[in-house]
């Protein structure tokens, strides 16, 4: 479509040592982390107003699974593994097991989300709304817009899979940055998960 | 001799016309197999990657939105001096639901208050000035072909659209468009109609749109400067949008995620800015309570307050250009206004509860936030005294451009000292959300940005079009809305001190209001003068594509890249690889064989 060569997209500027999809992907999370910054201040907000958190009584470690968390921070940081693994092989010039690691990577992303679907299975047949407080209200949107996050990464991720990896034949270079780009913002969806278990889970 | 005369060629660059302009340079091909080929019609001015063309469709639709967002305020104005009268003529095309017998109805005139503020602030000025001039101006002034990423500059322009749609259509909503004014504050916003519903979708949009944007502004910026272009070598208005950039980066997200928590309280039930044992019309509300309305206070005031400098910084970008050119001088103090922006911006972020004085969070807040609010007019003042230091001694030519940019300076001035007294909180007790406040906004964004993006207009419409515009009109544009628009402004600040109150529908039903009622007669019929005001320029716009005089590369013989290349500049922005070889506003060097020595001539 466009007949513009735009300079520094697969190799670095000299100046900043990055090329341009790197330098953006790096802006987009900056931008996530004040997304992210303001709803967790939010929800500091919130629980310091409150008389008692969660308001219902009790402690969140008790009416949210830890056990099933636990299994999915485990299963995330695997995935964050299997992301890096994918992108050395593409370093490595080895398509087949990029194939591997990334197909991976989709899978356990795949499981965190069958397990979260269990755990707010759970909340709604105890008939645990985000209506409900607001204990449950900041519970399901950090875990829900989390939830997203991790769509848009499986999104991504199985676009480079699939159809994405045609580039591979034209420009290994470039379709290696770009798994890498997407490697960085799963990290970022990984490591909001990280502050998400304690912030909501076991505090 | 006029300057619109003046078909300058540039010393070592062909004089090529506006027909021959869309030749391509060998720089801007993808490869020698690459020919020149026409793409259709849809793909060259619909959806374009082409930052040009994003850009005129940027601010073609922000002109659009800006009017739009002018009219629903002269509809109020009627209103404000004539309170419970029928409106004449205009009043019979409107339903009886929002204006029965003609009459507004008081629900109505909150969805035109609310729409305004929305309108101007998130679908014209920011579009404008960052989605139009940025987009337009910006990569030609570093000498890159286009944005870092032309597809992503397309969809922001296309994610802005739906979000402009979606809040127009918000009118045609059972309950009506959103009446919790702009600042949506809840509870109110959160008991209010579907139309706040509406609201909030259209400001996702926008933020997403605005987030893209700056992104591709922030790296374009940084990875594809020209060769020689060092980042004291940048113009300034390029300096302008990185900063706003950042801001937009940053401070636009908070207000997304308070949007989401407010979808969540509308949709999902929940309570994050309601309070326990809220009252509606004398049944309490069923919900689980616990919230806070002042969280949503701070949310959008962390995004709002960093929004008024995206609002301003673009403007003084325009302005620092439009000065050094026709005073035919180096901006003075060049340096000195790219750290005060930079400082400007980082203090942004930590001013925003100086809107929130009146909420009762307690003086040490508010003393953190007054100090902030005080040293952030520092560099605020420093810009307007370069600006002055820079006319004076100057060759100044009064061209439309530097009319409406001489006439930012005073304007800015005003809006800003105003500030003052609402930045202290003894004061501010006083004059918080009264029409003080109003005058004191619009003074910066009105006859201060908006004229400053009439200057951006004039100034930069040759290179978009191959034209002039024409002068006379031009002159006659600025003298009257100048004159228009401080008549509606300048009375506010008097209504504020005798105590009105900003978001009245009725200003006659108190006795103070009614002492200043005259004065609101006289504001409406300014407002109307100056929307009379705008068909010299609506007409000056559409005529001159076809009248006006035809240019070369460089008609108001400036110094930037942007004059390198031809106008309108082709697919690939320039014919030779641009190469900077000095600051960006080398006029009058002595020596020189002519009073510019732009960028882009090795010798000059």
């Amino acid at each position: 479509m466009s007949e513009t060569v735009i300079p520094y997209m697969v190799k670095p500027n000299p100046v900043t040592g990055i090329p341009n999809g790197k330098f953006a992907i790096w802006l987009f999370l900056a931008s996530e982390v004040m997304l992210f910054g303001a709803l967790f201040s939010s929800y500091v907000l919130l629980r310091t107003g409150a008389p008692h958190w969660p308001p219902e009584g009790g402690l969140s470690s008790e009416i949210l699974n830890v056990p099933l968390a636990t299994i999915n921070t485990m299963v995330l940081i695997t995935s964050s593994i299997t992301m890096v693994l994918s992108w050395a092989s593409c370093k490595l010039g080895d398509l087949r097991k990029f194939r591997m690691w990334m197909a991976s990577t989709i899978a356990l992303s795949f499981v965190f989300l069958v397990i979260k679907y269990f755990e707010y299975h759970h909340k709604f047949e105890l008939g645990h709304y985000p209506s409900h407080d607001n204990f449950y209200a900041i519970y399901f949107t950090l875990t829900g817009l989390h939830g997203i996050h991790i769509i848009g990464g499986i999104i991504v991720n199985t676009f480079l899979l699939t159809i994405g990896t045609r580039m591979w034949k034209t420009d290994p270079e470039h379709f290696t940055n770009r798994v890498e780009n997407a490697g960085l913002y799963w990290h970022f969806v990984d490591l909001v998960w990280i502050f998400l278990f304690p912030a909501l889970y076991l505090l | 001799m006029s300057v619109e005369q003046q078909p300058h060629g540039t010393p070592n660059a062909p004089a090529i016309g506006p027909e021959t302009g869309h030749a391509h340079g060998e720089l801007a091909h993808a490869g020698p197999d690459h020919g020149h080929h026409e793409l259709p019609f849809w793909k060259k001015y619909i959806f374009s990657v082409d930052h040009k063309v994003i850009g005129i469709q940027y601010a073609v639709t922000a002109l659009l939105f800006l009017f739009f967002g002018f009219t629903l305020m002269m509809m109020m104005r009627w209103q404000l001096a004539y309170p419970g009268r029928p409106m004449p003529f205009f009043g019979r095309f409107f339903s009886d639901n929002v204006m029965p017998g003609g009459v507004m109805a008081p629900e109505f005139y909150n969805q035109l208050g609310a729409m305004h503020g929305t309108i101007m602030v998130f679908l014209g000025v920011v579009p404008l000035a960052v989605g139009g001039f940025g987009n337009f101006v910006m990569p030609l002034q570093i000498g890159a072909p286009d944005m870092a990423f032309p597809r992503l500059n397309l969809l922001s322009y296309w994610v802005f659209v739906p979000g402009g749609i979606i809040m127009l259509a918000s009118f045609a909503m059972p309950g009506g468009a959103a009446q919790s004014g702009w600042t949506s504050y809840p509870p109110l916003s959160v008991i209010a109609s579907s139309g706040q519903t509406a609201w909030l979708f259209g400001m996702i949009f926008l933020i997403t749109s605005s987030l893209l944007g700056s992104i591709n502004f922030i790296v374009t910026i940084v990875q594809m400067r020209a060769k020689g272009m060092t980042f004291f070598r940048l113009p300034f208005f390029v300096h302008a949008q990185l900063v706003t950039s950042f801001l937009l980066l940053l401070a636009f997200p908070p207000l997304e995620a308070a949007g989401i928590l407010q979808l969540m309280d509308r949709l999902a039930g929940t309570s994050f800015f309601l309070p326990t044992g809220l009252v509606v019309s004398g049944e309490a509300l069923k919900v689980a309570g616990g919230g806070s309305p002042l969280l949503w206070q701070h949310l959008f005031w962390f995004l709002a307050h960093p929004e008024v400098y995206v609002l301003i910084l673009p403007a003084i970008g325009i302005v620092a250009e439009v000065i050094a050119n026709n005073t035919r001088k180096p901006l003075w103090g060049y340096r000195l206004l790219v750290y005060s922006i930079i400082f400007l911006g980082f203090m942004s972020f930590v001013v925003w509860a100086h809107h929130m004085f009146m909420t009762g969070m307690g003086t040490t807040m508010s003393t953190f936030f007054q100090t902030t609010t005080m040293i952030i007019s520092v560099p605020s003042v420093i810009v307007v005294t370069c600006f002055l230091m820079s006319l004076y001694g100057g060759n100044i030519r009064f061209t439309v451009p530097m009319l409406f940019a001489t006439a930012f300076l005073p304007m800015f001035a005003i809006g800003g000292l105003t500030g003052l007294p609402l930045g202290l909180t003894a004061s501010d007790i006083y004059l918080h959300d009264t029409f003080y406040v109003i005058g004191h906004f619009h003074y910066v964004v009105a006859p201060g940005t908006l004229f400053a993006l009439f200057a951006g207009i004039y100034y930069w419409y040759p290179k978009a079009t191959g034209r002039m515009m024409n002068s006379t009109l031009g002159k006659i544009h600025f003298w009257w809305s100048f004159v228009s628009i401080n008549f509606v402004f300048m009375p506010m600040f008097f209504q504020g001190m005798a105590g009105l109150s900003r978001r009245l529908y009725d200003p006659t039903v108190y006795a103070h209001g009614r002492g200043v009622q005259p004065l609101n007669v006289v504001i409406s019929w300014a407002a109307w003068s100056l929307g009379l005001a705008q068909i010299p320029f609506i007409i000056n716009f559409f005529m001159s594509l076809k009248n006006g005089a035809r240019i070369a590369e460089n008609p108001w013989n400036a110094t930037t890249l942007e004059w390198m290349a031809p106008s309108p500049p082709g697919h690939g922005n320039f014919l030779t690889e641009p190469i900077v070889y000095r600051e960006p506003y080398e006029y009058s060097v002595p020596g020189a064989k002519q009073d510019f020595s732009p960028q882009f001539v090795a010798e000059a």
